[in-house]
């Protein structure tokens, strides 16, 4: 049986190849003075006094943190509730929903972004409406789908006990729906809020050339610009906002787990 | 718990909304895809036009042929290597399983920028030109970790006793694997590739970064398109036909067979 191991020897070296060099292939760019290549690396931190000197840089930085802060909250008020009344629905009904639910996922979202395109273009909005209207809508399901799961897992003996016990109905849900809902909030955060902060489709599509998030830097200075030392170097503080978010997502489930 | 009849009206009027929204996009391409003129505000009356324009537009059918091309080949090859690889890594000794399925796991959680970009530079700086192979193996690359994932939890159930049972009983390596471990655990490949399948499809942002020049998928053409296209609906209502389709055959085929696996054990 442990010669089976064996089995896994070419996908180690592809890994090797297409998935820790190209990490590290960003990490050298980021760190290197433009227009040498990597065999000539010349350590720099420019690329990031760059980024963080210029105001018009952290604007970009700090529209695309709010904006996908901002759907993050509104895909939680919007797919808490909805989670929680498919869940009291039939187990018949709950698969058709859950079904319905899942298969717009499944079409093309740039498809379904132009379509919003289309539809957006008989109203006279702002471009950062538009563009939040389309990242809740993309992101809606995920979250949706990750709440109900979590409250289909409960035991539902535990709300005949505490109705049992005297909790009413408002009471009950907040002493033991919510908080035994929270894993299926935190992994909706981290569907819906990593996505939305590195978007580049949404905003370019839907608010026009003048709405540029961080995604929309990175691709500016990749393929316009050719300045892939300094596009590297955002998409590394991109990642590290992310990995920093998720981590802070995760510190807050333990402390929720510790009441 | 006692159901008032308000409340259920409410509960199931809101669920209504949600879906309203969630198929608002799509309800509007598959009308204004039969719509007699360009605009998009006003349904003037019905015509097949723009399926026959799409099937005219040469640029709108190469990026349907190059994403399919690509999402084809993209899923039997990630299907395999990562089959494969989770097999071998189920056998694996711990520390060096969770080392790799931690760099698996790393275009997963990734923003695909990050993805693409780091395989951008891999291919330059090694000076190999973007072209169709690159957009290739870059699907390759991203398709191969969801596959895992999928196959890994099944492999986990398996009782490693029967494939023993199966050596110990004679049979040599490549028998325990195709006819003991690969029966049990297909189900799990079959999804692993759909799920590849549909990533590959619907993949834009990895794309966008390492095709060449002239070689644009579903995604890439519509991202680049200047002018509202309704062409593009009509795109967009096949494959929203196609993929319902899709759904269907995968959530009935498993009910249907498990009625007629309960059938045959009552005739037994």
């Amino acid at each position: 049986m442990k010669s089976f191991f064996r089995m896994s020897y070419p996908y180690i070296l592809w890994i090797g190849i297409f998935i820790v060099a190209p990490m590290i292939m960003i990490l050298l760019y980021a760190f290197s003075v433009p227009g040498n290549s990597v065999l000539t690396f010349q350590f720099t931190l420019d690329n990031f006094t760059k980024f963080f000197g210029d105001p018009t840089f952290m604007r970009v930085l700090f529209t695309s943190l709010r904006i996908a802060f901002l759907t993050t909250v509104f895909c939680i008020l919007i797919g808490y509730p909805a989670a929680l009344f498919i869940s009291n629905l039939s187990e018949k009904r709950q698969t058709m929903m859950v079904l319905l639910l899942t298969l717009p996922m499944w079409i093309n979202m740039l498809l379904k972004t132009y379509a919003w395109r289309g539809i957006l273009m008989n109203f006279d909005l702002e471009s950062e409406v538009k563009v939040f209207i389309g990242m809740v809508y993309d992101f809606l399901p995920y979250m949706i789908i990750q709440i109900h799961t979590s409250i289909s897992k409960m035991d539902r003996e535990l709300l005949t006990a505490a109705y049992d016990l005297g909790a009413n109905k408002w009471k009950t849900f907040l002493k033991v729906t919510l908080p035994l809902s929270v894993p299926g909030i935190i992994s909706g955060i981290t569907l819906v809020f990593l996505p939305a902060v590195s978007s580049f489709v949404i905003p370019k599509l839907l608010g026009g050339g003048d709405y540029v998030l961080i995604g929309n830097l990175i691709e500016i200075y990749f393929l316009n610009a050719g300045d892939w030392n300094f596009g590297s170097a955002i998409s590394l503080i991109m990642a590290l906002i992310i990995i920093a978010s998720m981590w802070a997502t995760k510190k807050l489930d333990r402390n929720a787990d510790k009441d | 718990m006692k159901k008032n009849k308000f409340w259920s009206f409410f509960t199931n009027g809101y669920l209504i909304l949600v879906l309203l929204f969630i198929y608002l996009p799509i309800a509007y391409v598959v009308l204004f895809s039969f719509n007699e003129s360009k605009s998009l505000t006003n349904f003037s009356g019905f015509s097949l036009q723009w399926y026959v324009n799409m099937f005219q537009d040469r640029t709108m059918l190469d990026s349907i042929y190059y994403t399919v091309l690509v999402a084809v080949i993209a899923t039997v090859v990630s299907t395999i290597v990562g089959t494969v690889a989770a097999i071998g890594l189920s056998k694996a000794r711990p520390i060096v399983k969770n080392v790799v399925l931690e760099v698996n796991n790393l275009p997963v959680m990734n923003p695909d920028i990050v993805t693409a970009i780091g395989l951008m530079l891999l291919f330059i700086s090694t000076k190999v030109s973007l072209s169709l192979t690159t957009l290739i193996l870059s699907h390759i690359t991203f398709c191969i970790p969801y596959v895992i994932l999928t196959v890994m939890p099944k492999l986990r159930q398996l009782d490693d006793n029967v494939a023993e049972a199966a050596l110990d009983l004679g049979a040599n390596p490549w028998q325990a694997l195709t006819k003991v471990i690969l029966p049990q655990i297909y189900p799990a490949i079959l999804s692993g590739a759909l799920i590849a399948f549909s990533m590959s499809f619907d993949d834009f942002v990895i794309s966008f970064f390492t095709a060449g020049v002239g070689i644009n998928n579903i995604s890439m053409y519509v991202y680049s398109m200047k002018r509202y296209n309704p062409s593009v609906n009509a795109l967009s209502t096949l494959i929203v036909v196609v993929v319902t389709l899709i759904l269907i055959l995968v959530n009935v085929i498993p009910s249907i067979k498990e009625r007629k696996n309960k059938h045959q054990k009552e005739d037994y």
